[in-house]
This record gives structure tokens, sequence and C-alpha cells, in this order.
């Protein structure tokens, strides 16, 4: 399993995604990129839909990233990574290349959840050699924190904003990992970016398969949760502590939770710390809303366990 | 070798001779039979090609973008709703440079919905940056589809090449179509030199960047130089493939009977052949009868097109395709042309054929007799086979 160590010196011998990007201050996204380049040994190409990542780290004339890298679209990563795979197949089979070489795709919530998600199903469908990382951060926030799928209920957002009538999200978030877990590919995953060493360890378990490997990051948004620029660990550190984001892993259809809390911190520890849920401190109706909200984690938490118990990996 | 095929076999026959890397395709009515006759090859182990069964046309698009920028040869078919679905990413295609054979089964856009053919779908695409070509049978579809890969190819092209191919008409009527062997299409067609793979890890390169307003304006001249580079090197291929085929193509456009022509029709695509009937009919009858057919439609020939022309006493331009709003876009291309020339023919637009409704000998004749009737350029328009 890659140590800090070892990432460290695969930083050092080649920077794959470089400083100079214009990623927000406290961004979390070029710590998961970095981690996940920097746990595949093996040469890659990257793919990435239209986003925060895309817009910061491309403007003509320059560029942050040290290997081969291409933006199509926003719904279309997916896509474009299965036609890169099946360009790379078919010239190994021609003879005219041979080298090993790895795919990658980074995409926002926005363009994997929502636009993206018939890209996605499809190429999982179709089985192509790669891993696509989801940078969720639960909203599009290179546009302006408007709504996606991901948001978490009650979040206020642009485009469902705190009000009189409605008070923030009224949907809970699509639970793409199982969606994504419905496909029956090889290595599926969620990590969080306050977990480094257990993303990397993902990371390299997920690319010793071949076919389709999907990770979903909590990848948090300073910006876009209204929290304080150093806070980014610290949030995502409190996702997984009041399992509203568990790190798991479904390996050929097999589950494993990969921390279990021990204590049941309450969902409020993590609400409160958080501007786009500012209100429900504020509102009358806010007790209630955050005992759904508590209701919905535990939910999917209980049901987890059971997934595991059930569907466990095998001894 | 001559076999009685139909044109969708033509097709699918040159790509099995061009036998690209990827074929990422998605089936949709008039169009499907491209990608079963290649699903076929693959599955038959005829072709090493990565054939993608993707789940839309948008995704078609992309991964033959995604292939490309890696350093693969790729082909997409597709017709009407699917071209649609394909436009916001045609555009991509062409701004990224990339190569990419489409061949476009052409049918009419919904609503209402309709799988015959018209020309709607090759306009949707008029301004996308991809080069287009029609064709008037089943054996140019044959031979514009080799000649497609070397013009889009061409280092000082490299865009998305159309080519067109009237939906039903000319996909599924069976015709003699001569065949090249193999060896000598494929030593036409050569090997592609892909420029900045994405697969060549040792020179990373970014595709896609983002241009801001001091960079998108210079950056989309580029791809415009791209599109003024292609009349030179189509009429390069054209001489090329004359001479393994006997073919003798050369031209942006074919004239028939034109040269001394009064009255002359111009239409895109299969109708051309009927055209040609009613013309001899005419011709017959004494009239000074002529054909214009472009074979380039993006870019437009326009210098070429109005020589040719600006003698003629009354043109009527044909369009399988409203422009709403507007006069029919092949119409106003021919018009603009004519603007620079001294002597001008009269000019009249006449839509026709939409959703497949039929165009007769008949049909065209009568347009003919209509013509010394017009005495100025109409800027209304006239309709072929309409009930109103």
């Amino acid at each position: 399993m890659p140590s800090i160590k070892v990432l460290a010196e695969r930083e050092e011998k080649g920077v794959r995604f470089t400083g100079g990007h214009t990623l927000c201050a406290g961004c979390a996204e070029p710590m998961v990129v970095r981690t996940v380049l920097n746990a595949i040994e093996d040469p890659v190409v990257v793919a990435s839909p239209t986003g925060c990542l895309e817009v910061a780290s491309s403007r003509f004339p320059g560029t942050a990233w040290n290997v081969p890298w291409i933006h199509v679209a926003f719904e279309n990563a997916a896509a474009v990574i299965s036609g890169v795979e099946a360009a790379y197949k078919a010239l190994q089979k021609k003879g005219k290349i041979s080298r090993r070489i790895r795919f990658v795709v980074f995409a926002g919530d926005g363009g994997t959840y929502d636009i993206g998600l018939q890209a996605l199903s499809g190429a999982l469908e179709r089985g192509h050699d790669f891993l696509y990382v989801c940078l969720n951060n639960e909203a599009y926030m290179n546009t302006g924190v408007q709504r996606s799928s991901a948001t978490p209920k009650c979040a206020s957002a642009t485009t469902a904003p705190y009000g009189e009538a409605i008070p923030g999200k009224p949907q809970e978030r699509k639970d793409l990992t199982e969606i994504v877990v419905a496909h029956g590919i090889p290595y599926v995953a969620q990590a969080a970016v306050s977990h480094l060493i257990d993303l990397a360890n993902k990371v390299e378990r997920a690319m010793k398969y071949e076919g389709p490997k999907f990770i979903n990051v909590l990848t948090t948004c300073p910006l876009g949760w209204r929290t304080p620029r150093d806070s980014a660990i610290q949030q995502s550190k409190l996702a997984v502590e009041t399992r509203y984001w568990p790190l798991y892993e479904v390996i050929e259809g097999r589950y494993k939770i990969n921390y279990k809390p021990k204590e049941r911190v309450p969902i409020e520890e993590w609400l409160k710390t958080q501007g786009r849920f500012r209100h429900l401190f504020r509102d009358p109706r806010g007790k209630e809303l955050i005992a759904q909200i508590q209701a919905e984690v535990d939910r999917r938490w209980e049901l987890l366990l059971e997934k595991e118990k059930c569907f466990g990996v095998q001894a | 070798m001559r076999k009685a095929i139909t044109g969708h076999k033509a097709v699918a026959e040159a790509m099995r001779q061009i036998e690209p890397d990827v074929v990422a395709v998605y089936p949709i009515t008039p169009q499907s039979e491209i990608a079963e006759y290649y699903a076929e090859y693959v599955h038959e182990g005829v072709v090493r090609t990565e054939l993608i069964p993707v789940e839309s046309e948008h995704s078609a698009l992309s991964a033959c973008i995604g292939a490309a920028a890696a350093g693969g040869r790729v082909m997409t078919a597709t017709a009407s709703q699917g071209l649609a679905l394909m436009v916001e990413v045609l555009y991509i295609a062409a701004g990224l440079r990339l190569p990419i054979v489409i061949a476009l089964a052409n049918r009419s856009l919904s609503a209402p919905i309709n799988i015959h053919c018209d020309h709607s779908d090759a306009y949707l695409a008029r301004d996308s940056g991809a080069v287009q070509i029609f064709c008037e049978n089943a054996q140019e579809a044959y031979d514009y589809t080799l000649m497609a890969q070397k013009i889009a190819e061409d280092e000082k092209v490299r865009l998305p090449v159309i080519v067109n191919l009237d939906g039903f008409t000319l996909t599924h009527s069976v015709q003699v179509v001569d065949l090249l062997p193999d060896e000598v299409a494929r030593k036409f067609v050569g090997e592609l030199k892909p420029l900045y793979p994405l697969l060549d890890v040792e020179q990373p390169v970014t595709w896609g960047a983002f241009a801001m307003p001091d960079y998108y304006f210079e950056l989309k001249r580029a791809q415009q130089a791209g599109m003024e580079a292609v009349p030179e090197v189509f009429l390069k291929v054209q001489k090329a493939f004359s001479q393994i085929s006997g073919r003798p193509y050369s031209g942006f456009f074919e004239g028939y009977r034109l040269s001394d022509a009064e009255y002359v029709l111009v239409v895109l695509g299969s109708t051309a052949g009927t055209a040609k009937v009613a013309v001899d009919e005419m011709r017959k009858k004494g009239w000074k009868a002529g054909l214009l057919k472009p074979w380039l439609w993006r870019p437009f020939p326009a210098k070429e097109i109005a020589d040719a022309l600006k003698n003629a006493k009354v043109v009527a331009v044909l369009d399988r395709a409203f422009s709403f709003g507007s006069m029919g876009a092949l119409f106003e291309d021919v018009a603009s042309a004519l603007y620079a020339c001294e002597r001008r023919p009269v000019l009249v637009n006449y839509i026709y054929g939409l959703g497949g409704r039929d165009t007769s000998v008949p049909d065209l004749i009568k347009v003919f007799e209509e013509l010394p009737k017009i005495g100025k350029t109409e800027w209304a328009l006239r309709y072929i086979g309409l009930r109103e």
C-alpha cells in the first residue's frame, strides 16, 4: 500500500499536476488529484469534463497538467475516455504501442451525477478499462453553487436557496455510489479528502482490476459550503465521523466498510459549521428538518451495515 | 469489382477498406445498417477495429473525439436527430482539428417525426466547422467516403468531414457500385500521421484548453485557415482518386450540360440524378437546360459556382430543407456567390422533397417550364410537389 513516503517520492520524481492552477484557496480538489495520480505508477492519460478543475487547470496557453489530458464538454468525459482507451487497444493490437498506459477521469458531481450520468453508465456497461474519480463537492461550484443531485437536502444553493416558502433543497441527495455498484463493475468505493492514505490505497487496489473502476470522493468546497478556507479537511473528517459519508468499498460485488466511527456524532455537528445550512439553526422549521436529515443518514448507514453483513468480503 | 449493393453497403465497404482504429456508432433509421455491417466485420474478425457500441450519438462523437485525440483513425455514422444530438460535440471536433469522417444518411428533423430524407440534418451542421460533401448515388458515396478520409487527415485541413447520402433513396436502394480492390483502396488512404497524440505519454499535451478573450479569437481564426485549405486539398485528392479509379472526379461540383445552359437547376444529392433526366428531356425539346450539382458544400466554392452560373438566364436553386425565416441555405450561398459578378442570372428558390416527399422528372420539367416566366430574382419561396 502506498505510504506517504512513497506518494511524496513519486511527486518528487515527476509532478503530474503542478501548482500554478487557479483553483480557490482552500479547495480540496488538488489534494485528491495529486493523491490519485501519485498512487498510480504507470503512465496515465486523464480526461475531465467541464468544471472547476478543467477551467482552473487549462487556461490557454498555460496548463497545470504534466500528463496527457483532454477536456471536450460537460456531459461526456466517460465517453471521451472510452474513445481514448479504445484507440489504445486498437493501436496495441496493431503493434503500434506497447507500453502500459492507464486511463483516469476526474469529474465533478454535476458532470457525474447529473449531465454525465448517461455517458458514465454507458462506459461502465461496456467495460472500458479506466478509473473514474468523482470530485464530489455537492453542487455546481464552477458556475456559482447551483444545486445538483449530489447536493444534500436542505442545503441552500443558488438555484435552491433558503426561502420563506422553501428552506433550501427539498430533495435528498442521489446515492450515486450504489447506482454505480448496480452496474456490476469490479471496483467501486467512497473516499474523502480527509483520508488521503485510504484514498491512495483504494486507487492502488482499484488499478489491479481490469475494467471500469469508480471512486466517489467527498471533496469539500469552502466557497460553496460557506466554511473557512482552512476547514476543508475538518469538514470532510466530520462528514465521515457523522456517518454522512461512509468510507467503503465494493470489490467484485462484496462490501467492506473501511471505517466505522465508534461514537455516533450527531449530523448537527457537521451542519452547524457550514453556511449553506445556517438557516436550519434560525428557522423555526429547522429542528424538524435536522431530524429528517439525521433519519436519512441513519437509514443509509444501517442499510450499508446490512449490506456488509449480507454481502461482505469473504474471509 | 462491380457489385449490386445498397448505399449503406457501399459506405460500409469503404469503411472496411479504410479499417479505422475506432468506430463508435449508435443506431438510427436510416443509418443503422452501416453500424450493422460494420459490427459484422468486427465480430467476424474481418477488421481489427475497436467498435464502441455507445449509448447515444452524443457519446458516439465524443468517443470519436477521444480516440482521434489519442492518435487513432476514427469514423462514425448517423442521421437526423442523431446528428442533432452530436452537434454540440461536432463543433468541438472541428475546434480541436480532429479528422473524423461521419457518414450522414440524410433524414428530416422532428417535429413532426419522420424517418425519410431531406437535408435539414446537414443544414443543422452547416456552420459547425465540418467539411460537407454531398453524393448523388451509391458510387459517389463509396468514392467520397474514401476521399473524405484523405481530405480530413491532410495536415493542412485536420477537420471532421461529413459525407451526405440521401436516406433511403441512396442508403437502401440497390445500385451497381464499382469497388476498388482492397489493397488499392488501402494504399490510396494510406497511414494516418497522428499529431500531438494523447498516447504519447513522453510528450504530454493538453487538449481542449480553456481560452479567454485574449486567445479565443486567434484560435478560431486558425480553424478557419483549416477550412480555407480544403478546396486545394479536395482537388488534389480527387485527382489522385481519379487516377486509381478511372472515374473522372474533377472540381467542386458536377456540371451537367451546363456550359451553354440558359435555364439551370442547382441541387444537392440524389435529386441531381432525377434532374439529369429532366435536363435531357428539356434538351430534346430544344431548351438549353442544365444542372449544377455541388459535391463540396462546406466550404462553399463560391467563385467557381458563380463563374459556372453567371451567364445563365434563370437559375433555380433547390433546397431540401427550410432555413426558417430566411431563403433556403443553398439559395443564399448561390445568391451571395453571384453578387460580385457583373452579369448575373435571375434567381429563384424552390423548397422540395421534405420528409421524403418524392420529386419526379415531371416535377422538375414543370420547374424548367416556369423559369422563362420569372423576370427578376424572387425573394419569396416556391415549392415543388406541395399541396397548398
